[in-house]
């Protein structure tokens, strides 16, 4: 199909979202009209081939001199990969090494002091809703612990019943539970946040700190129930096992409802940067509270105050106060193709932009994506599945004119909640707040093709 | 139809509001001693509940920080890179020239511990698990004790003369306390 046969259905050169599945269906009628009247496929293809059905082969007219001269093998004419027998593959494999150049990125201006660790998911490399185990970005407050699984326990104290300590062995035991959700850190495009000129940052540096993975655990309501919750228990102090035992407080009822001991990820046993043996997942929350290595739940009446939810993980407001225990990550979405940090290889013509939204309240329901700078928009496909609190894939085809413009994003939740506009986002934080920014992202598309960071 | 997980909610809510039933439907857990638990029960509540015994003062605070932390919190608690623990608002002045760049430099310098924590007792608690940063729990608790009356002097919020245990930690009053606001529920 030429680009020219899809409809413009926003400026900027946005085309129908629809086209293709209009064309897709037209293509199933005629092959479905075909094949009905055919008395079967077989038997249709031992015929004259039809139009659409078989594909036609190369027609062979000449003698092709290679292939027929005695002296002559069909290898003279392949590539060399087709032409020998293929190495040895491994137990454990790996991305191809073409693939080399998808890593992750680690933040270029966390304080160089050793344990605290930022690595950021390439999302612009990445393609449908799971982020690959390896590649899942890693907050890392005092470096991993290099812990063992057989010594490791969870203990479960406070008021409870009865204090329990559950080993990785007998916790696998449990019943479990897969959830494909994503996590995101409270600090994620800080940068955009606070900076009060547009930086030059790839989309990996910007948003890399947010990722989606198929979580798989034992459903904490199932121990906690064990144990037995006293009369007054209102919260959990949940603790890591690593050298700075990371805790933050948690309201008792919240993790009841949806908290998971997160022990397989995406098919296997959690990577250790991911709290290798098990770690607390509480989906759609900020990524701190989500505790790696977890060893310890205390269940009291107040939350602790301990050292992230007193300062990192809290939030200046306009007026000056202190906004703490915001646990949700809310409705966001980013364009990861074209993003910044890449070149577009034409100067013009057919792109297909695609992205990630989210929400931690929910499902998405809509993304609208605008080529001209906000001026119009136009709804996005969301490809399926559209899951609650996961990464929710969306595309647009754009035929681009070659004229410098801003892609934006602007996603939309079951709830209806929508981003905010940058500007209306800091008019409710402190100009140095940085936590929870979701506001709508541009990426300016300059004539060359080169795609940067921009503010709309 | 129900899922495996709502049955097992519902027998566990069954088992755990029958009156008399002790058997848990999974149970698979171990009872937890209390000679367990004491190793790991570290955590220190803003009303002092369990903070432990021992006491420490400004003056050895003074010497312990200048051994075990300025190398990373700068030697008036402000210069980083580590997390800057004093100061008013926590805020580079608006009039700094090198504002932008200094925050672009080391992020976690706009604010600091002083101007942005709610209860002393945090300073206690995390100083004790988590620091120095390559040597965590290495402080016996009277250290612990000299450093947050220190880090309390530092940001003008005790006398030099002050003694910080069990029963002074829990009184000081942080400014931002009254700042702040609870987005939960």
């Amino acid at each position: 199909m030429k680009t020219s046969d899809l409809s413009l259905v926003a400026g900027g050169g946005l085309l129908d979202r629809r086209d293709f599945l209009k064309r897709a269906l037209r293509y199933g009628a005629v092959a479905a009209t075909a094949a009905s009247a055919a008395p079967s496929r077989s038997h249709a293809s031992e015929r004259a081939p039809s139009a659409s059905l078989t594909p036609a082969l190369p027609q062979q007219g000449g003698q092709r001199e290679a292939a027929t001269s005695g002296a002559a093998t069909i290898a003279d004419s392949m590539a060399p990969w087709m032409t020998s027998l293929g190495g040895a593959d491994v137990a454990y494999g790996s991305p191809s090494a073409h693939e080399r150049e998808v890593q992750r990125s680690r933040k270029f201006d966390a304080p160089q002091t050793a344990g605290m660790t930022m690595w950021h998911t390439p999302l612009a490399a990445l393609q449908g809703i799971i982020t690959p185990s390896g590649l899942h970005y890693a907050v890392s407050h005092n470096g991993l612990p290099d812990l063992d699984p057989t010594r490791h326990e969870l203990l479960i104290h406070g008021l409870v019943r009865t204090p329990m300590r559950f080993s990785v062995e007998r916790l696998l035991r449990y019943p479990m539970v897969s959830r494909i959700r994503f996590l995101e850190c409270a600090g994620n495009t800080a940068y955009n946040a606070v900076s009060p000129f547009v930086e030059d940052h790839s989309c990996q540096e910007l948003f890399g700190q947010v990722s989606c993975s198929d979580w798989t655990g034992v459903p904490l309501s199932y121990l906690l129930e064990e144990a037995g919750i006293k009369d007054g228990a209102a919260w959990i102090i949940a603790e890591g096992a690593d050298g700075g035992s990371l805790t933050r407080s948690l309201p008792l009822e919240a993790v009841m409802k949806d908290a998971m001991l997160a022990l397989y990820q995406n098919g296997e046993r959690l990577r250790p940067s991911q709290g290798y043996p098990m770690r607390l997942f509480m989906p759609g929350w900020e990524g701190n509270l989500n505790v790696k290595w977890l060893h310890r739940l205390e269940l009291t009446a107040n939350p602790a105050y301990t050292k992230d939810e007193s300062g990192l993980y809290t939030q200046v407001l306009a007026d000056g106060r202190i906004q703490r225990f915001a646990f949700t990550m809310e409705v966001k979405s980013v364009i990861t193709r074209p993003s910044a940090g890449m070149v577009l290889p034409e100067p013009k013509g057919f792109y297909e932009i695609s992205g990630l939204a989210w929400s931690g309240h929910g499902r998405i329901a809509k993304v609208e994506v605008s080529a001209d700078g906000g001026e119009s928009w136009a709804e996005a496909a969301l490809q399926e599945p559209v899951l609650d609190r996961a990464f929710t894939r969306f595309s647009i085809p754009w035929r681009w004119t070659g004229a410098s413009t801003l892609l934006l994003s602007r996603a939309t939740d079951q709830h209806g909640r929508v981003q905010p506009t940058r500007k209306q986002w800091r008019k409710r934080y402190a100009a140095h707040s940085f936590n929870h920014y979701n506001a709508i992202q541009a990426w300016r598309i300059n004539r060359n093709g080169r795609v940067e960071n921009a503010y709309a | 139809m129900p899922t495996l997980e709502k049955v097992l909610a519902l027998l566990l809510l069954a088992w755990a509001g029958a009156a008399g039933a002790t058997e848990p439907v999974i149970g698979l857990g171990e009872a937890l001693t209390e000679a367990d638990l004491a190793r790991y029960d570290i955590t220190v509540f803003p009303d002092g509940r369990n903070l432990p015994p021992g006491r420490g003062n400004v003056t050895e605070g003074r010497v312990i920080y200048r051994d075990r932390c300025a190398a990373c919190h700068g030697e008036s608690g402000i210069e980083g890179p580590a997390t800057r623990l004093a100061g008013s608002d926590g805020l580079f002045g608006w009039d700094d020239p090198l504002r932008i760049i200094r925050i672009k430099k080391y992020p976690l310098l706009i604010w600091s511990m002083g101007a942005r924590w709610p209860y002393a007792t945090s300073i206690f608690d995390y100083v004790r698990r988590a620091m120095p940063h390559t040597a965590p729990k290495s402080l016996s608790n009277d250290q612990v004790y000299a450093i947050t009356a220190y880090l309390l002097y530092m940001n003008g919020l005790i006398e030099e003369s002050a003694v910080m245990d069990q029963q002074a930690l829990p009184k000081v009053k942080m400014p931002a306390l009254d700042r702040s606001v609870s987005a939960w529920p």
